[in-house]
């Protein structure tokens, strides 16, 4: 049927964002803050979210580029956009992002540039990725929160 | 509220717990929020770590439990924390993504209940309401042994408090007490626990009203800054139902004012203190007997300092007030000093200068030269008031001059009280500072002085820190200004009319001026009487007279203070006085101002041992009460017009502020949001703080 396809790809798509790795328990804590009280609690929080590291991603593009770099405050902002992706429990990007911050602190400049361009990567990457999946989900509509609330 | 009754009225507790959470990352905090609500808690929350001090500040009933990140842009984390912790005993958990031991234990030492990492869990937060259960049984465990000691304790020290037997008895009391903070101190995660509270289980939240500010610092003026410890201090103010912790917190903040006056001012501060002490204290000038020459003015120099002073707040008061110093003929004119703190609370008001120059005489500074000087010197006065140029403008300029208070200085003029601790006038807008310069002949007319010359006084004590010479022309080592005793209208330059008077008159005084910090001498002539007329302004200031001061300046300064004790009347209308300019306002600085006035003055003249002791003294305690009480108006606009004034403004003059309603400046030291008053004189107080400090 056509829900059950979409919904199988849904689920499809659900599972690789966690095999490969974008994405991590806390997500299922989001789905599950979602109730008839905030019907859009999952996508809401995504869509901050993105909102929120986008300019993070820019603040931390313009940092980088000054010269003499300023380390301490790239530091912070890594650290902040850090703080995001794990709230969202998008693991991949925390991962980037610790690495990141440990070049920082060597003050390694290659490295960071380096590993900045992983975190921009994968910042882009899971937006694409969680755009689809919503997409999904409101094509699925509410017979996807039974299946949800199943996981 | 006890814990059984906050509990039946929340019986499904911990369902609809009123949690508050901070987190400047959007995405964290909307989390949080989902999770707590999950909870079934009640959440509010905010990004801003100042919008959730604002919110706990303005009700303290009105959350169970904080959350707060640590990272956070505007305000660090712990120290949130810390501040939550002292103001409101509240349990606070600490977040972050950070869970590295040094970190947690950093929090811990703060005082954090808790510390939990991110991503939050959803079972974490379910038991966060543990935290408030346990905190508040231990409150009442605790609240029940304070309680028998801290009566027994409090008699004593009511009975000590009289005299500076109090430290002695305090120094028991205060043992006792160690013994059972020590045992609570020891416990780094129930720091924030009020154990020594003997009140409700609930730690009531305690207000710094003017009054126990002003009882604070005069506990603290008898230790001594450095030397006071909060057990003492609080056996010394002897106030129920305050604890140890709330003092300590207090004294905190209170330290930070003064550095923060002394750094802002160094010599206007003094005479922003002595003069611009907002409060009354300053007025009180009246008493200001041997001030006279004092009067704030101290030193011509200082004088303009006075106008300075009135910078502040006033504007106006452009030194003139100093000049009034040269009113006193027996007052000294406290202004400058008061006339800081009243430019705090005179800037919004129209700053009037301390110097309230009593109606009567216009604060003839000059003693002899009534008139004449006060006109002609100040045209400040005009400043005023025109009407008022008068002077009282002779006194207002001179610093008395309330300065812009134009208010009801028309007085000022006649009555050589010139600015005699009449100077009320500080009351009056700003009141700032200027002490005092109570006339106190004529208080009828109150002060009027101008109140701009207050804001002289404070504009001078501004300038030169000086206003000292408005009052004690601390600083203004130049001329001690006598107070106001050979005020020669002469050298009352008009503009700085009161500087000049520092100049003339204070010379003797104006030298002891320059020790002390002279704002002291000009009492606040803040003691706007708003409300009561009665500025007591207190030239604290006076206290601060330099010592210098043939000890008769000092204590004319004093006196100023002193003399003016008599309750000149400051009939700082706050409309009349504050020029129109905020007489709302007015009314408010002036109490507080009278308060911190007082408290300055009260302070300053402590510090200072100032010969004026007796006047001095008697001005910083008791005028201090009275302005405090003088001024009563709602302690708490006061106290926050005060505070923020002080705040914003960094009532220098600390001294004066410090008396008056020091709980409004350390508030506003500690609350710069509280703007208030934009004692933007305050600068002053720190000035004569610190000189009051070092006397």
């Amino acid at each position: 049927m056509e829900s059950s396809s979409l919904q199988r790809q849904l689920a499809n798509l659900k599972k690789s964002l966690f095999d490969q790795g974008n994405l991590d328990e806390q997500f299922y804590q989001l789905e599950e803050l979602q109730d008839d009280a905030s019907p859009n609690f999952v996508e809401e929080v995504v869509t901050l979210f993105f909102r929120d590291s986008s300019r993070l991603v820019a603040n931390i593009e313009q940092a980088i580029e000054k010269c003499p770099r300023d380390y301490g405050s790239l530091d912070a902002l890594v650290h902040q956009l850090k703080d995001s992706a794990s709230s969202i429990g998008a693991a991949k990007m925390m991962k980037d992002c610790t690495v990141f911050r440990e070049y920082c602190e060597k003050r390694n400049s290659e490295g960071c540039l380096r590993s900045f361009q992983k975190v921009k990567k994968e910042h882009s990457t899971l937006r694409l990725k969680l755009e689809n999946y919503f997409q999904l989900l409101r094509q699925v509509g509410p017979a996807e929160k039974a299946t949800r609330s199943g996981k | 509220m006890t814990i059984e009754e906050s509990m039946g009225s929340r019986d499904q507790f911990p369902v609809g717990m009123r949690v508050l959470a901070v987190d400047d990352d959007p995405i964290c905090l909307r989390l949080l929020e989902a999770l707590l609500r999950r909870c079934q808690y009640n959440v509010t929350t905010t990004d801003k770590a100042i919008t959730a001090l604002k919110l706990l500040r303005e009700n303290k009933d009105k959350f169970d439990l904080v959350i707060s990140d640590v990272h956070m842009p505007d305000m660090d984390g712990f120290k949130l924390l810390e501040l939550v912790g002292l103001e409101m005993d509240l349990p606070v958990i600490m977040l972050s993504a950070n869970g590295e031991t040094q970190t947690v234990m950093k929090g811990i030492t703060h005082g954090a209940c808790d510390y939990l990492l991110k991503p939050v869990r959803i079972e974490e937060l379910r038991n966060i309401w543990q935290h408030v259960i346990r905190r508040r049984k231990f409150e009442r465990r605790c609240d029940n042994d304070p309680d028998g000691r801290e009566d027994g304790q409090k008699s004593q020290v009511a009975k000590s408090e009289d005299g500076q037997g109090a430290a002695d008895h305090s120094g028991k009391i205060n043992k006792k007490r160690k013994d059972q903070s020590e045992v609570d101190e020891d416990d780094s995660e129930d720091n924030m626990l009020d154990n020594e509270d003997p009140s409700a289980q609930k730690k009531p939240r305690v207000v710094w009203t003017v009054e126990l500010h002003r009882k604070f610092v005069a506990a603290v003026n008898q230790l001594g800054v450095d030397k006071a410890v909060p057990k003492k201090i609080l056996d010394l103010m002897n106030v129920e139902k305050l604890t140890r912790e709330n003092v300590a917190s207090h004294l905190q903040k209170y330290r930070l004012y003064l550095k923060r006056l002394s750094a802002v001012a160094g010599h206007q501060a003094s005479i922003t203190a002595a003069v611009g002490v907002r409060n009354p204290s300053y007025l009180h000038m009246a008493s200001f007997n041997g001030l006279r020459n004092y009067c704030a003015i101290n030193g011509s120099k200082q004088l303009p300092i006075l106008g300075s002073l009135q910078q502040n707040g006033f504007g106006r008061m452009n030194s003139p007030m100093l000049g009034m110093h040269a009113l006193l003929p027996s007052q000294t004119v406290q202004l400058g000093g008061a006339h800081k703190n009243a430019s705090n609370p005179c800037n919004d008001l129209g700053k009037i200068p301390g110097i309230i120059l009593q109606g009567n005489h216009r604060v003839n500074l000059l003693q002899g030269v009534p008139t004449a000087l006060e006109l002609e010197q100040f045209p400040q006065p005009k400043l005023m008031q025109e009407a008022k140029s008068h002077f009282p403008a002779g006194l207002s300029d001179s610093g008395l001059a309330a300065g812009p208070c134009s208010n009801s200085f028309p007085n000022v003029t006649n009555n050589s009280l010139l600015v005699q601790a009449n100077k009320q006038h500080n009351q009056s807008g700003g009141l700032d500072n200027f002490s005092i310069v109570r006339m106190p002949s004529s208080s009828s007319e109150l002060f009027e002085i101008d109140l701009q010359d207050v804001s002289q006084f404070s504009s001078i004590s501004r300038c030169d820190g000086s206003w000292q010479g408005a009052v004690a022309s601390t600083e203004y080592s130049a001329n001690p200004l006598p107070i106001l005793a050979p005020y020669n209208h002469t050298d009352i330059p008009p503009g700085n009319v009161g500087r000049n008077i520092s100049t003339v008159t204070s010379h003797p005084v104006t030298r002891t001026l320059d020790e002390s910090p002279n704002i002291k001498a000009v009492a606040p002539l803040c003691n706007p009487t708003t409300s009561n007329g009665v500025n007591q302004v207190r030239l604290l200031s006076a206290s601060s007279v330099p010592t210098a001061l043939d000890k008769d300046p000092k204590f004319s300064n004093f006196n100023i203070i002193g003399n003016s004790q008599q309750k000149w009347d400051y009939t700082f209308n706050p409309n009349a006085v504050s020029s129109a300019s905020s007489s709302s306002s007015l009314p408010n600085l002036r109490i507080t101002d009278a308060t911190a006035q007082c408290r300055t003055s009260e302070f300053v003249f402590s510090n200072k041992n100032l010969d004026v002791d007796s006047i001095g003294q008697v001005n910083f305690g008791s005028p201090l009460i009275t302005q405090n009480c003088m001024i009563d108006k709602p302690t708490s606009d006061s106290q926050l017009n005060f505070k923020g004034e002080y705040g914003s403004t960094s009532f220098q003059s600390g001294l004066n502020s410090a008396g008056c309603s020091l709980d409004d400046l350390v508030n506003a030291m500690i609350k710069p949001e509280r703007d208030e008053i934009a004692f933007a004189d305050m600068d002053l107080g720190c000035d004569v703080y610190s000189l009051g400090t070092c006397m």
